[in-house]
């Protein structure tokens, strides 16, 4: 209809102020209406029931972001590597949970899957091929850092100690990891955990893993999560199906945490 | 803005010196916002869609509407958004031509879309930096595209602010046009 047609001209004013009116009024209330829904939005959302500290429709979108984009993982999908006099000398240290508990000399990490359950020491990882990697490390909190770090892939330590495996076919879903004391843990998905940057740390900026703020002995660097997933001083490794515990993921952060 | 709390780096430095703090101690205070970066993210990555949804849609029916014409600029919008700009500061005299929308109108509001898919852009290249390295090295690598996405965030909350003293000064029947679509103009 053309606005000529709507609003006849002339004389006929009585009408043309209905018409006008009845139009005002008419935006008013789809105008009303439509500020009502993004503030009944928001009420909704924060009466929801929580979980893990995040109301459930925000938990929700965000295993609806972790489906959608954890479809962009690959192996052949790499953090940009960096040159070694690009790396930082003083690594930040940016946490410190589960490091408390003094670690003894003959420190051992506890590893389980399935029905496999024994003890390895650090001697023994070393004697797997040494990855370097320099790398953007990436901080939620919104610092990142080019940093240096050697160790083993994981997916070299899964595949020498056979472990990860839930049939012949099959790899379990998750990793859980925890430090020796069990204060810190982290939950990690397969594909996340064999990628071919994901490794175990025993030294940093070339030199040997000392200094416990930086989570000596042995730490996890996965360059396709967020800092908070790198979980220093590996204790316990355990392989699961179902999510294992993550602590930032308990203060209301994503799980998948994926870069 | 939840998800820009931490650690106090978002300031405008020279050398040692600090001109600018955006987030200084009393900004998290006022509106609450320590320990509070996990449900900001949340909310901010389950925002992103509606962002990029009604940002689609907007274009879409500005394209197919044919509204188009009163939001792009035209060769005098730039000569013209001048006269608008010493007009509302009330340096000039001169009134600006007008049509749906003012030049300045029109560049500002084109320059909006464009940031709005230059938000879309940054914010991916930081949030899947490692998928998608290419569209962050694109951006100049993960810090630079996390202060274009800053930079970018900080200019919607000065097009915000403009914005809105702007409908206020234009008065109530401005505010009415701009619900319904049209505006009764009184012959003399």
């Amino acid at each position: 209809m053309k606005s000529e047609d709507r609003y006849p001209k002339k004389s006929e004013h009585i009408r043309l102020d209905n018409y006008v009116r009845r139009d005002v009024i008419k935006a008013l209330l789809g105008f009303g209406a439509a500020s009502i829904v993004p503030i009944g939005i928001w009420k909704w959302i924060n009466a929801s029931p929580y979980l893990n500290n995040t109301p459930a429709p925000l938990r929700k979108t965000l295993e609806f972001n972790e489906r959608l984009t954890s479809k962009l993982l690959s192996d052949s999908h790499l953090a940009p590597i960096f040159s070694k006099s690009e790396a930082v000398k003083n690594v930040r240290v940016n946490g410190n949970v589960g490091l408390a508990t003094p670690v003894s000399e003959d420190y051992k990490i506890k590893i389980e899957s399935g029905e496999k359950k024994f003890e390895v020491s650090l001697d023994e990882l070393k004697t797997l091929p040494k990855q370097e990697i320099i790398f953007e490390f990436k901080c939620i909190e919104g610092w990142s850092q080019v940093q240096h770090w050697g160790g083993v892939r994981f997916v070299d330590v899964m595949n020498h100690f056979k472990i990860g495996q839930k049939d012949a076919e099959n790899l379990f879903e998750y990793v859980g990891m925890e430090t020796p004391d069990g204060q810190y843990f982290v939950g990690i998905d397969i594909p996340s955990a064999v990628h071919p940057q994901t490794i175990l740390a025993y030294e940093m900026n070339g030199e040997p893993l000392v200094d416990k703020k930086h989570g000596s002995p042995l730490r996890l660097i996965i360059p396709v999560k967020y800092g908070y997933k790198s979980l220093k001083r590996v204790g316990i490794i355990k392989f699961t199906d179902s999510r294992p515990r993550d602590y930032w993921a308990m203060y209301g952060y994503d799980y998948f945490a994926g870069l | 803005m939840l998800i820009y709390w931490a650690n106090g780096i978002y300031k405008i430095q020279v050398g040692e010196t600090v001109i600018f703090k955006f987030f200084p101690q009393w900004f998290y205070q006022f509106f609450g916002l320590s320990r509070q970066l996990g449900k900001g993210m949340a909310w901010h990555f389950a925002t992103m869609w509606l962002f990029t949804i009604n940002g689609i849609l907007y274009v879409l029916y500005t394209i197919f509407s044919g509204e188009w014409r009163f939001v792009l600029p035209t060769k005098y919008s730039l000569k013209e958004s001048w006269q608008v700009v010493l007009y509302d500061l009330g340096i000039s005299k001169i009134v600006p031509p007008q049509d749906k929308y003012n030049a300045a109108q029109r560049i500002v509001y084109t320059l909006v879309v464009i940031m709005g898919f230059g938000s879309i852009l940054t914010g991916w290249a930081i949030f899947r930096p490692v998928q998608l390295s290419w569209l962050t090295t694109l951006c100049g690598g993960y810090k630079a595209a996390r202060l274009e996405h800053f930079a970018l965030t900080i200019t919607f909350m000065l097009f915000f602010i403009v914005h809105i003293l702007q409908v206020i000064k234009a008065g109530w029947q401005n505010f009415l046009s701009m619900i319904t679509g049209f505006e009764i103009l009184k012959k003399l």
